[in-house]
């Protein structure tokens, strides 16, 4: 691992200056829990890393409106504790639970689950997010058992590790991002990713100074759940998973979203999946059209034919969890 | 850089005492420290510091601890080559498999994938702070009278996500244990074991 220097602001503007100071040469620190093997590894090699572990204002959930306003370094355990969370957002709850480690989810943070970096072993090897090598696409003509079924037209064909992205996309959350002066941005969470067409593009479209402050939960009277698929009971990450959130209207689904995660280089949202479950009698019949609505449009690469398969049942396993 | 105690022991030597040899040479290279004598203001105090080495104090199970460490030491590199304190091991170093797991104010927490300087102002308890062969706490001891290891080595970070675990789930199902253990790995497959000195304790009978 590279020497680098320690920086522990107090407040978010002094966050963002100790980020403006050494453009694209520092690293923000959440919880630490993959960041500092990235480091490691080489991975990410900054001069600068800023934690934002002594900034209190970032710790807190609070009610705010008619949801709760999370600060991007609350702890996944205390998410998955909040009482507003456990009433109103049931697929938090099964995702953070999913993440199968203790040790993860006592400091990982939902600012460093949206943020973290992608699993893809091409990446982890030091390939860069555009896995390329000698001209060649590494993923394409490798081994692309876990890669990406949507938005791998381009360049990039991991896929976005975020286990809270999908739940958080189809409760309609929104991301606080603050930059440059202090300049505050507010974007639906779904916006906070993309695919990159270079490496150094990295894998959210936030600048080099900016943070995720917050995260804006709107809860009501939704139902709503989530579906993963995991390779193995303990600490990993889902392979496929599926969220959704509806609200009962006399036995049909009103307002309906969803998500899926580990299918595309971002959280992807299927419009096709929305539309077949807007209106829909809330059955196990909708549940498998909705599903294969969902699997629309996929375009798998040479070994991860399977994961559109996996995608179906995911989606239709989690409308029938918030059915029930 | 930090040492790297995986896979360098040579012939002759012991292999703790390689590594002592190791950090000996280390410290007179000037690239670690045990002591603060340096003026600089404690990194508590300044908002950057680093990359050389910062002093920084610790509180190891109970005991103030103050040392030298350069920002990107972890936690577990901190406890193992500079104060000695070896229960944590070293395994995957990549926040894997749970061997390195200490408690940060009663939660674990994998020692391999914090900084050391990040551990400022928190509790930090090791396996060694639990208890000892004449006086061993409630995990510790089901796991002697459940067998809950072979080779041992995952043993120190099993029972101490053990004892987070009890302290949080005190009527955990055996499914809440299957679930909750996940973050630690036993390469001998002792799990059986683990898992009913685990229920053993948590129904009150260890």
């Amino acid at each position: 691992m590279n020497a680098f220097e320690y920086a522990m602001p107090k407040s978010i503007d002094e966050a963002i200056s100790l980020l403006s100071e050494t453009p694209g040469e520092s690293q923000v620190m959440a919880g630490g829990t993959d960041l500092v093997t990235a480091l490691k590894q080489g991975i990410v090699s900054p001069k600068r890393v800023v934690s934002l572990r002594h900034i209190d204002e970032l710790k807190s959930i609070e009610a705010s409106g008619d949801g709760l306003r999370i600060g991007a370094m609350a702890t996944l355990d205390d998410l998955a504790a909040h009482d507003g969370v456990k009433a109103g957002a049931a697929s938090i709850v099964t995702a953070i639970k999913g993440i199968g480690s203790q040790q993860i989810t006592s400091i990982g943070t939902i600012g460093g689950d949206l943020c973290q970096l992608p699993r893809d072993w091409y990446f982890r090897l030091g390939f860069g997010l555009v896995a390329q090598y000698e001209g060649k696409d590494l993923v394409a003509e490798g081994d692309n058992r876990y890669h990406a079924i949507f938005g791998n037209d381009g360049p990039a064909k991991f896929v976005n590790a975020s286990v809270l992205a999908p739940a958080l996309i189809a409760l309609g959350a929104k991301a606080s991002v603050v930059g440059s002066g202090g300049a505050k941005r507010e974007i639906a969470l779904e916006e906070l990713f993309h695919a990159p067409k270079k490496s150094e593009d990295g894998n959210t479209t936030l600048a080099s100074n900016e943070i995720v402050t917050h995260i804006l939960l709107p809860l009501g009277a939704r139902k709503n759940a989530l579906y993963h698929v995991k390779p193995r009971h303990g600490l990993d990450w889902p392979i496929v998973s599926a969220a959704v959130a509806f609200e009962n209207d006399g036995g049909k689904a009103k307002n309906a979203r969803g998500g899926l995660g580990h299918v595309a280089p971002m959280p992807w949202v299927s419009a096709s999946a929305a539309k077949a479950l807007e209106g829909a009698a809330l059955d196990e019949d909708t549940a498998a059209k909705v599903g294969a609505a969902a699997a629309e449009g996929a375009s798998p690469l040479s070994r991860n034919a399977y994961k559109v398969h996996l995608t179906k049942v995911a989606v239709k396993r989690a409308i029938l969890a918030a059915m029930a | 850089m930090p040492m790297d105690d995986a896979g360098k022991t040579r012939s002759g030597l012991s292999r703790r005492g390689f590594l002592k040899t190791v950090s000996a040479g280390a410290a007179a290279t000037g690239l670690v420290r045990e002591t603060t004598d340096t003026p600089v203001a404690s990194a508590q105090e300044k908002a950057i510091v680093g990359p050389g080495p910062v002093p920084i104090k610790l509180d190891i199970n109970g005991e103030a601890k103050s040392l030298s460490v350069e920002p990107r030491v972890t936690l577990l590199d901190a406890l193992r080559n500079q104060l000695d304190i070896t229960g944590a091991k070293k395994v995957c170093d990549r926040g894997t498999c749970g061997a390195c797991t200490v408690l940060l104010d009663g939660k674990a927490i994998y020692a391999c994938s914090m900084l050391a300087i990040e551990a400022q102002g928190h509790k930090i308890t090791t396996i060694e702070g639990l208890g000892s062969p004449e006086k061993m706490s409630d995990v510790q001891s089901a796991f002697v009278k459940n067998d809950a290891q072979q080779c041992g080595f995952c043993t120190p970070g099993f029972v101490v996500a053990c004892t987070a675990f009890v302290k949080q789930h005190p009527n955990a199902s055996l499914d809440d244990v299957r679930d909750g253990l996940g973050g630690n790995l036993c390469r001998c497959g002792t799990y059986a074991g683990i898992t009913e000195a685990v229920l053993q304790v948590v129904k009150g009978g260890a």
